[in-house]
């Protein structure tokens, strides 16, 4: 199934438009044999929030640490603002902000200390009063990183990315470990910063983030885009080859929770006459119906249930979420 | 591999610019700096260790020495200053750097405009700034018990503690950037020890026992040691040991160079 959506990436004018702020192709990184990033094409845009979105292990943070000049590629071709991020390093770093994932923050030192630390290494930084009250870097300003919370931490990092005024931001995992209050205040800021023009490019494995934030999405999974699109396109399965074929844009998730072990097949018969609809235990208890939802069909479900005489404990009428489309495309195994 | 043709290096006037180099570099050695300065386990290695040592040694006859006639305090302080030259450039440095290294400190600043080579200067840099502090102390506090140096030899001593600075910096470097954290602080605390007690620093190597006399007299903390006495003594510097610190900075730095792993 996951290789049935082709990667459309990179567009033919990828790289020579001076739009594209991250261009890569082919990218192949090897750890001891193993290709963790094997032939991925990313392109990001300025003015735009790219996400990178995929399980544990898919190659995300690989891949970033190729554009930051912190890894060099085995196979290839990696280009930010036009240049090679290992040979250019020197003309990139001060256009490129980055945030590491597990933050690269000295923990002697206090947050301010970081921040203006930091601050210094560039010609122009942005004001720091005003970018730690921001972000709330303010409340704990001299406490030891040592001694932050990982919200905390993880705002320090994202102020530290952003200090220079990067024309490119590279994100791994931002949220990771924040409270919902810090998650809004840096999904503001990421706003902010596209609407500045800046090219922000962002890891995650949190569906949400990437469908309330990002322009443009690639699913990534064992090293390559297995999709990519904005989220309404991955939602509906409207992509040159997508699997979800052009039903699928009307089609809705229903959601409703009974008795563990109900015969999915049988149900997704009773549903559809014409077909139409998969149903999935995807965990015991809790069903997720997909197909054309109309009152017709919820009637149908009920009175589905009543001939076994289940009573359902909720049930929700919604589109796919991305979720749905994440798990659709990477499966539902654990790993 | 085919590409749509070279790309263009997109910078217009606006772009964000790096501060002067010389700004980036002294900011990270003043960041360094405080940090050791504020940690109380590098203080006592890099501070308290070294003023202990000198008074136990200058004060008391618990570990008997052959001063040749000098003075106690004399004949122990360009040891103790050696010493500390070690507990800052390597025991220090290789800690901090270990730690820097796993908690990716190195990494994210390697992406500033400080880059690598900055992040380097500025860490040699914030050595030598805190080798300074200890002269002042250890200095201060010999010159109180008493201690009158050679004055025309201090221009060899500080030569000699820059070589020295530079051979267990790379030594640093090479154990941070291979083994675990908690490794090199256990190797790192352990080497110290080893070489105070065997390795030339405070005592001679002529006056080790048996096997050490001739080890000792090779080891960069012996040349060290020796270097350091014969300087400030005023009984001249050995060649052999600015011959067998010289090689070690060489061997050390080749390996620090080619074996330091980022990551």
């Amino acid at each position: 199934m996951p290789t049935s959506i082709a990667p459309t990436g990179v567009p033919a004018d990828a790289g020579t438009s001076p739009d594209h702020a991250v261009v890569v192709t082919g990218l192949v990184k090897r750890y001891g044999g193993r290709a963790v990033v094997a032939g991925l094409d990313l392109v990001a845009r300025r003015g735009a929030v790219t996400a990178v979105l995929g399980p544990n292990g898919a190659g995300k943070t690989t891949t970033v640490e190729c554009c930051e000049g912190l890894r060099t590629p085995d196979a290839g071709t990696v280009r930010v603002l036009g240049h090679d991020p290992v040979a250019d390093a020197r003309a990139l770093r001060p256009r490129v902000g980055v945030m590491l994932q597990d933050g690269g923050l000295p923990t002697g030192a206090r947050a301010a200390e970081v921040l203006h630390h930091v601050a210094a290494m560039y010609a122009a930084p942005r004001e720091v009063s005003e970018l730690a009250e921001r972000l709330g870097v303010d409340s704990f300003a001299r406490t030891t990183v040592r001694r932050l919370s990982g919200g905390q931490r993880q705002r320090l990092a994202l102020a530290a990315a952003v200090v220079g005024r990067p024309e490119v931001v590279f994100l791994d995992e931002p949220s990771a470990g924040m409270d919902p209050q810090s998650r809004l205040a840096v999904w503001d800021l990421v706003r902010e910063l596209r609407a500045d023009g800046v090219a922000v490019v962002l890891t995650t494995h949190l569906m949400d983030e990437a469908e309330d934030l990002a322009d443009r999405v690639h699913v990534v999974d064992h090293g390559r885009v297995i999709a990519v699109g904005t989220v309404p396109e991955l939602l509906t399965g409207s992509l040159p080859g997508a699997a979800h074929g052009d039903d699928a844009a009307r089609d809705q998730t229903v959601r409703f929770t009974a008795t563990a072990g109900l015969d999915t097949t049988a149900l997704a018969g009773a549903l559809g006459g014409d077909g139409g609809w998969s149903v999935a235990e995807p965990s015991p208890g809790s069903y997720t119906a997909t197909g054309p939802a109309d009152p017709r069909a919820l009637a149908r479900l009920t009175a589905w249930l009543a001939d076994r005489d289940v009573l359902a404990g909720s049930i929700t009428v919604g589109r796919r979420t991305l979720e749905d489309v994440f798990l659709d495309l990477t499966g539902r195994d654990l790993r | 591999m085919t590409t749509t043709g070279p790309a263009p290096a997109v910078s217009g006037p606006d772009a964000p610019a790096a501060a002067p180099a010389r700004r980036r570099v002294a900011a990270q050695a003043a960041f360094e700096t405080r940090a050791i300065l504020r940690n109380g386990e590098q203080l006592l290695v890099t501070l308290v260790l070294p003023v202990l040592l000198l008074v136990g040694l200058a004060q008391t006859s618990v570990i008997e020495l052959d001063t040749a006639g000098l003075a106690r305090i004399d004949f122990v302080t360009p040891g103790v200053l050696a010493l500390a030259c070690v507990s800052t450039s390597f025991t220090s440095q290789a800690i901090a750097t270990a730690f820097d290294r796993r908690n990716g400190v190195l990494r994210l600043l390697a992406t500033t405009p400080l880059g690598r080579g900055g992040l380097l200067a500025g860490k040699t840099l914030g050595v030598l700034a805190v080798e300074v502090v200890q002269v002042v102390v250890i200095g201060g506090v010999a010159l109180a018990l008493g201690w009158r140096p050679d004055v025309a030899g201090v221009p060899a001593a500080v030569g000699v503690g820059l070589l020295g600075t530079a051979a267990f910096t790379a030594l640093a470097l090479l154990l941070a950037g291979t083994l675990r954290a908690e490794g090199v602080l256990a190797v790192a605390n352990l080497v110290l020890v080893l070489l105070v007690v065997g390795g030339g620093l405070l005592v001679p190597p002529g006056q080790l026992l048996g096997p050490f006399a001739h080890l000792a007299t090779y080891l960069p903390s012996g040349a060290l040691g020796e270097a350091m006495r014969g300087a400030l003594l005023g009984t001249g510097v050995p060649l052999v040991a600015v011959v067998v610190l010289a090689a070690w900075t060489a061997v050390l730095g080749w390996a620090a160079a080619r074996f330091f792993r980022w990551h």
